[in-house]
């Protein structure tokens, strides 16, 4: 009930950006790093952060690499070549500089801004239960319930500060499962991220509340790479839920984040992502390239990791949630939604590698395009000859509005193991005249009805989500398909 | 590698009588080749088989120098029994013989292509096989003419050969309302020789082609098959393989729905054992409306066994109405072997049905259970219930005479 009240209340404001109702920008004085790639901007960032030695090091070991790496072009969206000379990798309100003790010091226009997004920072909030970590561009600017947290051991802080803090944990883990010789752009956040969120949850507790991260990105001509950590102990067990949006401008902006999750043994993650970041105009002009590496470590066993997400913004989103299951017995989960409308495009999918003996995954996705969009599910199912007794299902289902776009599924499946079996389906249709049919002739119209059926065909993923983001998921996936029927 | 090529390539020249012209679009594949090399894993479509590892371990240096003068004795025990049909015989690369004695003469054309170049921009192989080949064929069907009896081709390899290169290329033309049921047949006494083939099959409308890859006696030659199928409006393409024999065997079926209402069938079956490393790539293109397509592979994979299968259905914004489906199903029996898979699926149009499935693991235990429960020994059961997988694709076939053919090779009771 909460968001459908916000929006009430927002109805005005939102009025002239009908499509994109989070496209508008915080007029705020910005620090930022000089524009360009080269070592002294990571040394500019690693000083302003104040980081210990070892993690410049760390940087700057993978900005060699990075020099050597030559950006993909297997990709199905084909964007124009990015200039990595022409961006800005470090942007921070400049009333952060020093940093507020708490929110009552915080700038009133962040707070004004991240209440006009939906996200409660004051904690008189707390009736919603949720521990944010917001994001603005590169910083993070507030994180709330911590001592709460900390009560429990939780650590839940900006990356940043369990840098200075809690060094032996991040040494322990940054690194660990997104190696700084990944690929290309993993590789370049790994020198240049700036912040991002950073959970740990001691052994055997179960976190109480939802953690969320919400990414903000608004200065113009800036790329977010920010860094997420989170270590579930033996036989914890956290969810986590991301949130991201940023402004209407006329020019692409690029976000390449890392995400790593480590479960040890008998511990459980669960991450969800409603990803909204501004799609880019009906014509296809602007909007976010969210390139994006998220991957989870099953280390011990018995260990859970599960992704859910919804996709319906950025201009093209190419990403693979994956899961590596070292540990025996562990299991990987992936739920995705993606949707394209307009010039949209996107290459999404995840990678189950299993390792371990009797690990278990089970992959759904179900894609929607509509207007000029195209949409690809693109998933790797490797279970290599250790992991006996191994089980994958996988569906992916893709719904196509329209002849004007495109929908492609592209697995691949390595079974090595005779003992274990893999399973694939997918099917590609339409919404079929009978159903639509039937809808309006209980009074719904040609777009109720369309909203209606594509819940139900969302609706195994949808209710993976925590039920905070259910709602407005649900409501996303409505307005995201707007205009695509008729 | 690229002097011997060069050399090979320059004595073949020398024994043929081309013009100036045709040495220089020889050459020019032959150039492009040496520069692409063969295809390796880095490339998409030979991800899952990397044939220049697989040459160089398995051959070592191949020869690409065949000497084409003079002629190799038929070997009629090699012809199939029980089964009247024409025949054309490659041996070691070389035709030697063509003869359609059931057919009425005036209804076949064959056509000396041996000038014309393969169009078909493919990879680096269809290069070598430009480059190489010395004399194709066009067999042309004749508006309306149904052939009385298949024609098998035999492709026979003898100990005379080593370590070489063949390239082997024949066209079909299939006219309005004629039908043409065609059997490849591998007949290999040679060890360590790439064979490296393309067809390609023009359907007219209407018309209706059987196509039968048959690669069961048992060889240590690596092959290469690539088959390429334009279907104009009403026709109808069947294909089935049997991928068993060889140490290496890629068959790729390249068909373009380009008229409406035709429809392609692929069905394949893998048995392999020992190192055995076979691949299926197929790639069903709909560009028009309502056409149909069905592909259904399995695989029964023993030892160290490898199988890979690439299916990729496309439709085109044009293509409505189109139906694609795809099935893969895979038994591993043996812990080492291997099973890879990569349905593709590229759609854009809306009002489509398409399909695929794709699932591999071990024989169900419980189904052993069961018929052991009922009397039978293990091994028994096994067979049983591999036949009854393998059964399903055979069962495909539309014509009843190659049906029981194939069946006997598997060595399928019913």
């Amino acid at each position: 009930m909460r968001i459908e009240y916000k929006m009430d209340n927002r109805q005005k404001e939102i009025e002239n950006l009908k499509d994109y109702k989070y496209g508008f920008s915080t007029d705020i004085e910005n620090t930022k790093a000089p524009k360009g790639l080269n070592e002294d901007v990571i040394k500019f960032i690693s000083n302003i952060k104040k980081e210990p030695q070892w993690m410049l090091e760390f940087r700057l070991k993978a900005f060699e690499r990075f020099k050597q790496l030559k950006e993909p072009d297997w990709q199905k969206p084909k964007y124009p070549k990015i200039d990595y000379q022409d961006l800005y990798y470090y942007s921070a309100p400049k009333s952060m500089k020093d940093k507020p003790k708490n929110l009552d010091e915080l700038d009133p226009k962040l707070l004004e801004t991240y209440k006009k997004l939906g996200i409660p920072l004051q904690e008189q909030a707390r009736l919603n239960g949720i521990a944010v970590d917001a994001v603005f561009d590169s910083v993070s600017v507030a994180t709330t319930f911590r001592e709460e947290l900390s009560k429990l051991g939780i650590i839940f802080c900006p990356i940043s500060e369990a840098i200075q803090n809690h060094p032996e944990l991040v040494k322990k883990y940054l690194g660990s499962v997104i190696p700084t010789t990944d690929h290309f752009f993993a590789t370049l956040n790994s020198a240049v991220f700036t912040d991002g969120s950073f959970a740990y949850i001691p052994e055997g507790v179960r976190c109480p509340m939802e953690l969320s991260t919400y990414f903000r990105i608004n200065a113009s001509n800036t790329g977010q790479f920010e860094r997420t950590l989170i270590v579930a102990d033996k036989g914890s067990y956290v969810s986590y839920l991301e949130g991201c949006t940023a402004p209407m401008r006329d020019e692409n902006q690029l976000h390449a984040a890392n995400v790593e999750l480590i479960a040890l043994d008998d511990a459980e993650i669960k991450y969800s992502t409603v990803q909204n970041w501004y799609p880019g105009d009906k014509d296809g002009k602007g909007g976010i390239y969210n390139f994006v590496t998220k991957r989870g470590l099953c280390k011990g066993k018995n260990s859970k990791i599960s992704w859910t997400q919804v996709e319906t913004g950025s201009a093209i989103t190419w990403k693979y949630p994956s899961c590596i299951l070292k540990g025996d017995n562990s299991v990987g989960e992936f739920y995705s939604i993606a949707i394209t409308n307009n010039h949209q495009k996107a290459d999404t999918g995840t990678k189950m590698i299993h390792l371990g003996k009797n690990t278990k995954s089970k992959i759904i996705s179900k894609g929607i395009s509509a207007g000029f969009s195209d949409m690809t599910y693109r998933g790797l199912v490797d279970i290599s000859s250790k992991a006996s007794n191994s089980n994958n299902y996988t569906q992916c289902d893709s719904l196509l509005m329209g002849n004007k776009c495109g929908a492609h599924t592209v697995p691949y499946i390595k079974n090595k193991n005779s003992e274990s079996n893999i399973a694939h389906e997918a099917t590609t249709s339409k919404i079929s005249e009978e159903q639509l049919h039937y809808c309006q002739q209980r009074g719904l119209n040609a777009e109720e009805a369309v909203g209606l059926i594509v819940n139900g065909f969302c609706k195994e993923v949808l209710q993976q989500l925590p039920m905070e983001f259910a709602v407005e998921a649900q409501k996303l996936v409505g307005i995201s398909l707007e205009g695509s029927v008729g | 590698m690229k002097e011997q090529l060069q050399k090979d390539f320059d004595n073949i020249v020398k024994n043929l009588n081309l013009s100036q012209k045709d040495i220089e679009i020889k050459q020019f594949y032959l150039d492009n080749f040496i520069n692409k090399g063969f295809p390796n894993k880095r490339e998409e479509d030979w991800k899952f088989s990397d044939l220049n590892q697989i040459i160089k371990k398995d051959i070592g240096e191949l020869s690409f120098y065949s000497d084409y003068t003079y002629t190799n004795k038929v070997d009629t025990s090699v012809f199939v029994d029980g089964l009247e049909h024409n025949k054309l015989v490659f041996i070691n690369g070389r035709i030697e013989k063509i003869d359609f004695d059931y057919e009425q003469k005036d209804k076949i054309e064959i056509i000396d292509q041996s000038e014309s170049i393969n169009k078909l921009d493919n990879n680096s192989l269809s290069d070598l096989n430009n480059a190489f080949t010395n004399k194709s064929f066009k067999i042309l069907v004749k508006d309306g003419y149904q052939l009385a009896k298949p024609l098998i081709i035999y492709h026979t390899t003898n100990s005379k050969i080593w370590s070489k290169n063949i390239n082997l290329r024949l066209e079909f033309e299939l006219d309005k309302n004629s039908s043409l049921r065609l059997i490849d047949l591998f007949n290999d006494t040679s060890e360590k020789n790439f064979l490296n083939i393309f067809y390609n099959f023009d359907l007219k409308e209407n018309s209706v082609l059987k196509n039968y890859k048959v690669d069961k006696l048992e060889n240590k030659n690596i092959k290469y098959s690539f088959n390429n199928i334009e279907q104009d409006k009403d026709s109808i393409s069947e294909t089935f393989i049997l991928s068993a024999g060889s140490n290496f065997f890629k068959n790729e079926i390249n068909c373009n729905l380009n008229g409406k209402y035709s429809s392609a069938f692929v069905n394949g079956i893998f048995s392999l054992n020992d190192n055995k490393h076979h691949e299926i790539r197929t790639i069903i293109n709909h560009l028009t409306e309502n056409t149909k397509s069905y592909q259904l592979i399995k695989s029964v994979l023993e030892n160290s066994s490898k199988a890979a299968y690439q299916g990729k259905i496309y439709v085109n914004s044009e293509a409505q109405k189109t139906d694609g489906y795809q099935l893969s199903k895979a038994i591993l029996l043996n812990k080492e072997s291997e099973f890879n898979a990569k349905p593709e699926l590229e759609i854009y149009a809306d009002d489509v049905k398409c399909s695929h499935g794709s699932a591999s693991g071990n024989l169900n235990e419980d189904s052993i259970f069961y018929l052991m429960s009922r009397g039978l020994n293990y091994q028994q059961s096994r067979e049983l219930l591999i036949n009854g997988f393998l059964l399903d694709v055979v069962e495909k076939i539309t014509d009843s005479e190659i049906k029981n053919l194939i069946k006997n090779l598997i060595g399928i009771k019913e």
